[in-house]
């Protein structure tokens, strides 16, 4: 088990703000010691937008638009937590279509939105663009044969990407790779592996838009597709008059299509390039590891039957590791109020009672922005913050008292543990080809690897859902919605619901208290608000800043290293940064103490 | 005055394309597609080739503020012309702190580098609105609040895209109670023409349409009272929508996945918004024309309009509606003017269901139907 170091600020202090490829605004500052080596992180989220409090007073089966409004990256998540927070706390059970057509979202958003981040958020960390001008286009194309069949590998086709990029970069106009860290001594690709990963950089923005028309013809767009309460809103009629107004054969036979060229682009394209690359960067299991090797947690996804939450019944299953020991599963329970807490004492917010953790069904989140002593703001400009007082819009949210890691890394990992064995097989097969141990996972390289480890389950499971799908109205169920309880007149008083998810980027869940057929009380604690999450009560250090710990830096005015690490989490701060109190307290006036 | 910045180092759009092995019939397939998109007529075609020959890429400045970057995504789901084709072809996409190699010192020497260089000549894009509260601190990048660098990239631009309904009208941060005071880019903006393209989010192509537009012909859209270009937002969703021979038949679903639903009946009464809201939804479609939401069985939320989340709940029909912001004309918008648009939504229906009963037969789609 790993022992955390403690944060040392004695060092040179160096911010990176903003940090770029991510979703939303966050920023990072660091001290480094006099060899460059981070000695203390600080993680700060910048944004706040207040949706839980617009929330409120809202008719309950609105409330998924609004919570998906949350993210529009990781888009369809959010209303699936609003959607299962809402039907628990009303007791409504939904047709097995409308789990398996939600399944299918879900999977679709996996693997489409891994993919993304891979190639278009992550990637420009490990290839250097400049580089692959050098490449031998008929050395790149027996590189890219030896490790795919894809088709689109001739000599002839890297040459035309090289001088497409060549007369992109000779142009003067680098767009979006100005001012990158070409040329950094720590992208160790050779030049012929620099230029496959840009061919299927270009390749994956054009794939994924074919991608999400899963979405789009059962939710009518992407990004944002149309839920429901109860059930998925597309009827299905596959043998009678009017079925060209609903989901019918043409319309499956899309998405079978569709799901079919997803598992051949993730696992001819992906796939191979995320092994090749890490292959070059191994000295990346070293490094990033942070609460990786200690604290993971899921809450399970992918119900195989409707309405039934029992672990066994969960594609990913649910569960917490503490400590590193991997031989007990903790079980965890989204309603109980010793689980999961939130604590604000570095948080830009204030309880009635710092200090003391309180779990979202009681949550409240009042404004309260200042700086502590060491934080600067010279006129409109935000020099740095003081970690030991309030520094960030995200709360610290705690299992047990625990910062945790949630993500795809945390899923495998204790899919691992639990014995599943699709997952094992995976994670053994991937270890076996990079030839590293199982530790290897607890690092930067682990969590980039386990993303696309991940993306190549969801795409095999969407391919068999799918088929799933279209066996279950074969045999003769069309039903996708459940309506007994359409009618806020059929609801309780006074209903509480939680809704669990595993979102791409990890473990998120809505609460919800209803009252007299409005919103009573609304609260969200997503993936990102876990990793991003600054210290706490104790002073424990959140992930990020967990997993910069110890990373040497070539040149930290030129910060490589930390991007890596902070991407392979994939952060998405709108979603951690969303948060604002029940009670729509006044804004206080901005505070420099 | 050209929105297009001349400089010897610039290469022109055409060149670039070629370059990425594009050849010349593919090219002018592309600007003969463009030209339908945009209504152009088939002389429109060759005005694109031209533009696109002729012309060096424009540099954009892409912000965000306050907002869940769906914009951003959707614009990547571009179909025609795809994404990749518009970042490396069309224009220079020199700042997006979603997709930009570089972070921290290095992206943020790029804002003042652009602002030095092309002075008037570059267009600002922004995705997302602006928090006043709290002196603009609910919205830091690069250390400073949002609003002061809205005010810095906007006072130099050529022109500023409001992306998405967050930046043209405030969108689900300015919902009831809007605890962050967003504001949306207009209302912070003086001297410099403001493009609103709402959604939540736009379709991707009538965002790389209308920036396409401005590439072409080297000017604006023609902009109604509400900013939005006429070209995609002149008509509601409900006078061209597939299912507009059932409401005027008076068909109806009346429930979740009832035999109406699996039949495709109109969604007006499960709260259907397409009556009231202008977007080209039900024409161009989504992702590459797939569907769009009444397609799929949802009825539309009016994610384009102004205020569409204060007018919930959204399963109520819109004639149960108060205080509709939205005249039939997207021109002759006036709150004060604001008099009971679903009672009149109503009014056509039952207009139509009497026809029917009259005529004993479906009425057809030809129906112009304005509400008011």
């Amino acid at each position: 088990m790993t022992v955390l170091p403690t944060p040392d600020a004695s060092g040179r202090r160096v911010i990176i703000d903003p940090i770029t490829r991510i979703e939303g605004h966050l920023r990072i500052e660091i001290n480094v010691d006099d060899r460059n080596v981070i000695r203390n992180a600080v993680s700060v989220g910048t944004m706040w937008r207040g949706l839980e409090n617009i929330l409120k007073d809202r008719d309950p089966r609105d409330a998924w638009a609004f919570a998906q409004r949350v993210c529009g990256v990781c888009t369809g998540i959010h209303a699936l937590a609003s959607l299962r927070s809402v039907e628990d706390a009303l007791a409504i059970k939904i047709p097995e279509n409308a789990n398996l057509i939600r399944n299918i979202m879900t999977l679709t958003l996996y693997a489409q939105d891994h993919l993304v981040h891979f190639y278009h958020l992550h990637a420009l960390d490990w290839v250097d663009v400049v580089s692959a001008l050098r490449a031998d286009p008929a050395a790149t194309s027996t590189l890219a044969q030896s490790i795919s069949s894809w088709p689109k590998s001739s000599p002839g086709y890297f040459k035309d990407i090289q001088a497409r990029i060549a007369k992109f970069v000779g142009s003067g106009q680098l767009g979006p790779f100005r001012n990158g860290y070409w040329g950094h001594p720590g992208y160790k690709l050779p030049a012929e592996a620099n230029l496959m990963a840009v061919a299927h950089y270009l390749e994956a923005l054009e794939f994924q838009r074919e991608m999400v028309k899963i979405h789009t013809v059962f939710g009518g767009k992407n990004p944002h597709p149309h839920w429901v309460v109860g059930g998925v809103p597309s009827a299905i009629n596959v043998h009678n008059t009017g079925a060209v107004g609903a989901i019918n054969m043409e319309r499956l036979n899309l998405v079978v299509e569709i799901a079919r060229r997803t598992q051949e682009f993730i696992t001819q394209v992906y796939v191979p390039d995320l092994l090749t690359i890490a292959s070059f960067y191994k000295d990346w299991v070293q490094w990033g590891g942070g609460l990786s090797s200690m604290n993971l947690m899921s809450y399970g996804e992918f119900p195989g039957r409707a309405n039934d939450t029992s672990n066994d019944n969960m594609g990913m299953p649910r569960g917490a590791i503490i400590g590193g020991d991997l031989s007990r599963i903790h079980e965890v329970d989204l309603k109980d109020p010793s689980h999961i807490q939130e604590f604000v004492d570095h948080s830009w917010y204030k309880y009635p009672d710092e200090g003391k953790g309180l779990h979202p069904f009681d949550g409240i989140t009042e404004c309260d922005f200042r700086l502590g002593p060491a934080g600067k703001i010279d006129k409109d400009f935000l020099t740095q913050v003081d970690e030991t007082a309030k520094y960030s819009y995200v709360k610290a949210p705690r299992f047990k008292g625990e910062a945790m890691e949630v993500g795809p890394l945390a899923r495998l990992v204790i899919g691992y543990a639990a014995g599943r064995a699709d997952i094992r097989q995976l994670v053994d097969g991937a270890l076996k080809k990079l030839d590293v141990p199982l530790s290897a996972l607890f690092s930067t390289l682990g969590r980039t690897a386990a993303r696309g480890l991940e993306a190549q389950w969801a795409a095999d499971r969407l391919v068999t859902t799918v088929n799933d799908l279209i066996a279950n109205i074969r045999n003769g169920d069309i039903n996708t919605c459940a309506t007994e309880k359409w009618e806020p007149s059929s609801w309780p008083a006074t209903a509480k619901g939680a809704g669990y998810c595993e979102a791409p980027r990890g473990a998120l869940g809505h609460w919800v208290v209803i009252k007299d057929g409005r919103i009573a009380n609304y609260q969200c604690v997503v993936p990102t608000t876990w990793n991003a999450s600054p210290r706490d009560a104790k002073g424990k250090i959140g992930t990020y800043e967990a997993a910069l710990m110890g990373t040497p830096m070539a040149d930290p005015s030129r910060p490589l290293e930390v991007l890596r690490t902070i991407h392979s989490f994939d952060p998405c701060l709108a979603c951690a940064t969303h948060l604002y109190g029940p009670d729509g307290e006044p804004i206080v006036d901005v505070k420099v103490v | 005055m050209s929105i297009l910045t001349r400089s010897k180092r610039v290469i022109t759009t055409a060149e670039v394309m070629e370059s990425r092995g594009i050849n010349r019939r593919e090219f002018l397939g592309f600007c003969s597609m463009m030209a339908v998109m945009l209504g152009l007529g088939p002389e429109g075609s060759g005005k694109i080739a031209q533009a696109m020959e002729v012309k060096p890429r424009v540099p954009v400045l892409w912000l965000h503020g306050l907002e869940c970057t769906c914009c951003s995504e959707s614009f990547i789901r571009s179909s025609h012309p795809q994404a990749s084709d518009v970042i490396l072809s069309m224009i220079s996409l020199d700042y997006d702190d979603t997709l930009m190699a570089a972070a921290g010192d290095q992206a943020e020497a790029i804002v003042d580098e652009i602002i030095r260089d092309y002075k008037g000549n570059y267009i600002l894009a922004v995705e997302g609105n602006v928090p006043l509260a709290h002196d603009g601190w609910n919205c830091i990048v690069g250390g400073r609040p949002f609003k002061s660098r809205l005010q810095e990239t906007a006072r130099h631009a050529k022109a500023i895209i409001a992306w998405g309904t967050c930046a043209a009208f405030g969108c689900v941060q300015a919902a009831r109670p809007n605890p962050t005071q967003a504001t949306p880019i207009s209302q912070l903006v003086e001297h410099v023409p403001v493009i609103n393209v709402p959604g939540c989010p736009p379709i991707a192509e009538v965002m790389t349409g209308i920036l396409t537009y401005m590439l072409t012909f080297d000017r604006l859209p023609d902009l109604d009272r509400q900013r939005r270009p006429k070209m995609f937002y002149g008509q509601r969703i409900h006078d061209k929508c597939y299912r507009r021979a059932h409401f005027d038949a008076g068909q109806f679903v009346e429930s979740w996945d009832d035999e109406g639903a699996r039949q495709g009946y109109c969604l007006y009464k499960l709260g259907c918004r397409g009556p009231t809201t202008y977007n080209a939804c039900s024409t161009i479609g989504w992702n590459d024309g797939v569907s769009f939401p009444i397609k799929s069985g949802a009825p539309c939320m009016g994610c384009s309009e102004e205020g569409f989340w204060d007018r919930g709940p959204f399963y109520e029909r819109l004639q149960g509606m108060q205080q509709f912001g939205i005249e039939s004309n997207a021109d002759m918008v006036g709150k004060a003017a604001a008099v009971g648009i679903g009672a009149a939504v109503g009014a056509h229906m039952a207009v139509s269901v009497a026809k029917k009963a009259l005529q004993g037969r479906k009425d057809n789609a030809s129906d112009e139907g304005n509400p008011s």
